[in-house]
């Protein structure tokens, strides 16, 4: 659990994190967003104690994070940047490795370790690990840098805007990975962006920044059906709140069971969004669900999405 | 690269060096061909000392100085560059600018009235001077470490102490050798006109040849002095593509 | 940063000799400490110095970096006033061949008082042009203070005085052989530059062997060239007449040109390359043709670059001339090596200061042609 408790940070006459107050339970996927300068970023760096507090505490497992000495901290969470910063003179084994390096971990460990993360980021070893960063994509350096980060298997994983500077489609499969990522391991992800939709499709809850301060904090569905004010409600869009609701549900919720429906069926796991695409590009009203063995179970009516 | 590993006869590192080594110890044997050049010198060939000991000496001098201004200078680099040395760099950076405007030859003439004469003089005059290029290539190597490279190094736990041996220092390496090494080849040159305030170095039979107007003792301190420049000058190229090897995978 | 340098300063100046007195220029000198420097009405000159001494302690703000400047300024005057008037004082009770020179602790005054402006001047973050006045400034109050006569006893300028002819000989050729040898150099260089950036396959051939020159040491290259010139001039009597010859300015003007070559060509090329493409795919798409692309494009965006090269060749070279007095080629450079050989120490001095004043002058000027050219627009 990282209880941020009252935090402040000041430069000089700015105050740049206002007052914030925010419990993230354990194997949350907590998405902090807000726009430029809103602070965001610097609460994230403050809860690995990368920019001191001015004011208030951050309690770890209960523990004020300010007690343990900061380069420890660090070691054991694991962190994510946007620039990526991969160390360019080191091979990709040694780049994941930096950490268990670090905590004295022995060498067959860490090559053991190193491999798993590697295939787990789907990254092939064998053409990989001797490779160096500048011999990589853009988005394989990203999973370098997210496989580097879990190295240590920390609990905590803080990763600030790092899709930002990946092209559309490197940016929705890293997505993807992090989110299974995240429901296979369970670890508590704090994420920091500026893009709604990533927001929604990843986080289990959501906590809007404005300015500094924590302006509500809650699950995508509650940011989307209940926005707090209307800064909230600009950053959902007005003309998106009823897409983007849709991408909150699954087909699972509104299916009718038994029923059968023509052609190819849709997995219960998709959101309503896909299944309202899906409709409009196959146009029919109906569409077959099926589990996650490809079983069918049910179907999806066009009315049933429509109505609450 | 490869050519080198499997042929080291083609170095040409290798084969200048050995050069440079023939001429040092056969120097003496070339008096014939000395003497048939320039027939109406009484001394075709410097034997006040012998090369071995000026090619000594003028190593020595060089060799000196150089490993004191690297470590002084990256030593000035690394603390200008920490928080502790902050409010220092502006300053170190202005007078290592101006400070390469300053003739070599200049501040060893210099270092006379201070010192004396003798090799002390030389010795603190390259010492100084070479420290200019290795201070302003150090702060510059670390300038160049990209910012999100230590940032990463930061977040992911690293002690500053350690993001200097691992991080900083790796990657700014070239360009710090880079400075010892433009350091090192002035010196070679100042080095050889120290005989003029005292030391006995390579240098020593091109001043004596100039004053006896002694072709020949020139040529030989000349092809001397220029072989141990380039002999040098290749082995820290060598240095520098070795810090350099990552880039090139 | 201040405190450090008012240490160092207090350090040398009480500690070593202020000046030293001798009974001939072969001796060395008895010491004169500073105090024996301060006395009475004296003590008034000497006030920029202590309002030195009180910098570390003042608050950080502008107005305090000002007066730190204007007093490290004011005491590098006072400083050389006072042992003007000191040597003066001493030169009317000795004998005439007595000499009176600067000694360490002055130095050491000097530079961490030179050395104070120059922090100064970086915390008020003045540009070039404004340093280059400040710097003018002080200059110019030593040459008022050097013409009033009032530093007419000190060792350095009596020995100016004894060869007055020499020593504005010896600038003028100086000069005279760094122009000489910077006209053909950028006359060959920058074209051949230009042909270089366009054409890999000369700037692959071409870099290397000046490379290679600029490794060889100075002196070492001056003694190689001796031996061919001598016997060129020897088998065509006509070049010898012209005045080419194995020593002396030939090989001296060759030697330079070959060393400033690369700066000029490699900085033509590099200047040229910075130039970006797209500023040069614009100009073509709005018509221009070759020509007045070079000439209104790539010419204004790559002078920086090139003026840079210049100034390094510049500085260079003048301090190549100092080593080819060695070869006969006058200049200063004879001067100083002439004070070394005699082991008479002001007489090195006399051709030492001004070569590095030349080189610094040279340096700061090209630099302020440089930060015009950046801000011209292109």
């Amino acid at each position: 659990m990282i209880e941020l408790d009252r935090v402040t940070k000041r430069y000089g006459n700015s105050i740049v994190v206002d007052d914030l107050s925010l419990a993230i339970r354990d194997g949350e996927f907590c998405v902090i967003i807000g726009s430029s300068g809103a602070g965001k970023s610097t609460a994230l760096k403050m809860i690995n104690q990368l920019i001191p507090l001015s004011a208030g505490v951050i309690r770890i497992d209960g523990k004020d994070a300010a007690s343990v000495v900061p380069e420890e901290l660090r070691r054991r969470m694991g962190y994510v940047i946007q620039s990526i910063g991969l160390f360019p003179h080191w091979t990709v084994e040694r780049n994941v490795g930096a950490v268990p390096a670090l905590l004295g971990w022995p060498a067959a460990r860490i090559r053991d370790r190193t491999r798993e993360l590697l295939v787990l980021l789907k990254l092939d070893p064998e053409g990989f690990w001797r490779k160096y960063p500048h011999q990589l994509s853009i988005g394989q350096q990203q999973r370098v840098g997210i496989a580097r980060a879990l190295a240590a298997d920390p609990d905590v994983l803080l990763m600030d805007e790092p899709f930002g500077a990946l092209d559309p489609i490197t940016r929705d499969a890293l997505q993807s990975e992090i989110a299974r990522i995240h429901r296979e391991s369970r670890k508590t992800i704090v994420f920091v962006t500026h893009d709604m939709e990533e927001a929604l499709k990843l986080a289990s809850r959501i906590a809007v920044m404005d300015r500094g301060r924590l302006i509500q904090a809650g699950t995508p569905l509650e940011i989307l059906a209940s926005p707090a004010n209307d800064f909230v409600r600009d950053l959902v869009g007005q003309d998106e709140v009823g897409i983007r609701l849709l991408s909150v549900e699954t087909v699972g919720n509104r299916l009718r069971r038994g029923e059968a429906a023509p052609h190819q069926p849709i997995a219960a796991t998709a959101s309503l969004r896909q299944a309202l695409s899906r409709m409009i590009a196959e146009r029919t009203d109906r569409l077959a669900v099926a589990d996650a063995e490809g079983r069918p179970i049910g179907a999806l009516h066009l009315s049933d999405i429509v109505r609450r | 690269m490869s050519a080198k590993r499997n042929m080291p006869w083609r170095d040409p590192l290798l084969w200048t060096t050995l050069g440079f080594v023939a001429l040092v110890l056969l120097m003496p044997l070339l008096k014939p061909v000395f003497a048939a050049l320039f027939p109406r010198l009484e001394r075709p060939l410097y034997e006040q000392d012998s090369f071995v000991d000026l090619a000594a000496w003028h190593i020595a001098l060089v060799g000196i100085s150089s490993v004191a201004s690297a470590a002084i200078g990256v030593a000035a680099g690394i603390f200008v560059t920490r928080p502790a040395g902050a409010e220092f760099r502006g300053m170190v950076e202005t007078v290592t600018a101006a400070g390469q405007a300053f003739p070599p030859v200049a501040v060893l003439a210099i270092a006379v009235p201070v010192i004396g004469f003798g090799a002390e003089p030389a010795l603190i005059a390259l010492t100084l001077y070479g420290l200019l290029p290795v201070v302003a290539n150090t702060i510059a190597g670390f300038g160049a470490v990209p910012p999100a490279v230590r940032e990463a190094a930061r977040g992911i736990g690293m002690s500053e102490r350690h993001i200097l041996r691992h991080v900083d220092l790796p990657l700014a390496a070239p360009v710090i050798i880079a400075g010892i090494r433009t350091s090192t080849i002035i010196n070679v040159g100042t080095a050889a006109i120290a005989s003029t305030v005292g030391a006995r170095t390579l240098g020593s039979p091109i001043i004596i040849g100039l004053d006896a107007a002694n072709i020949a003792y020139v040529l030989q301190g000349a092809i001397l002095v220029g072989s141990l420049a380039i002999v040098l000058d290749l082995g820290f190229d060598r240095l520098v593509r070795a810090a350099q090897r990552w880039r090139r995978a | 940063m201040l405190l450090v340098l008012a240490c160092i300063g207090l350090a040398t100046g009480l500690g070593l000799a202020f000046l030293t007195h001798a009974p001939n220029r072969l001796v060395s000198g008895r010491p004169i400490p500073l105090t024996a420097v301060v006395g009475g009405a004296s003590l008034v000159a000497l006030l920029p110095g202590v309002a030195l001494l009180a910098g570390p302690f003042l608050p950080q703000r502008r107005s305090a970096h000002r007066l730190v400047a204007a007093a490290a300024a004011a005491f590098l005057v006072a400083l050389l006033w006072r042992a003007g008037a000191q040597a003066a004082a001493l030169a009317e009770i000795a004998p005439r061949a007595a000499r009176t020179s600067l000694g360490g602790g002055f130095w050491g005054l000097f530079i961490c008082a030179a050395l104070a402006l120059v922090d100064a001047e970086h915390r008020l973050r003045l540009r070039p042009s404004a340093r280059f006045i400040a710097g003018a400034a002080v200059a110019g109050a030593i040459l008022l203070l050097a013409g009033s006569g009032a530093l007419d006893q000190l060792a350095i300028v009596r020995e100016y005085a004894a060869r007055r002819s020499v020593f504005a000989d010896a600038v003028i050729r100086h000069v005279a052989i760094v122009f000489g040898a910077l006209v053909p150099t950028v006359l060959l260089g920058a074209p051949l530059g230009i042909l270089a950036q366009r054409r890999p396959a000369l700037r692959a051939a071409l870099f290397p062997a000046l490379n290679l020159v600029q490794t060889i040491p100075s002196i070492a290259l001056f003694g190689l060239l001796i031996a061919p010139l001598s016997a060129l001039a020897g088998y065509f009597p006509g070049l010898a007449a012209l005045g080419v010859a194995g020593v002396g300015v030939t090989p001296a003007v060759i030697a330079l040109v070959l060393y400033s070559l690369l700066p000029i060509v490699r900085n033509t090329a590099a200047g040229l390359d910075a130039v970006s493409a797209a500023s040069v795919e614009a100009a073509r798409g709005i018509g221009m043709r070759r020509g007045q692309i070079f000439r209104y494009v790539e010419m204004p965006l790559a002078l920086p670059v090139f003026l840079s090269g210049l100034r390094i060749a510049t500085v260079q070279a003048v301090g190549l001339v100092a080593v080819a007095a060695l070869i006969g080629a006058g200049g200063l450079g004879a001067i100083m090596f002439q004070g070394l050989f005699a082991d008479a120490l002001d007489l090195v001095l006399l051709g030492a200061v001004p070569i590095i004043l030349l080189a610094l002058a040279a340096d700061a000027l090209l630099d302020l042609a440089g930060e015009r050219g950046r801000r011209r627009p292109a």
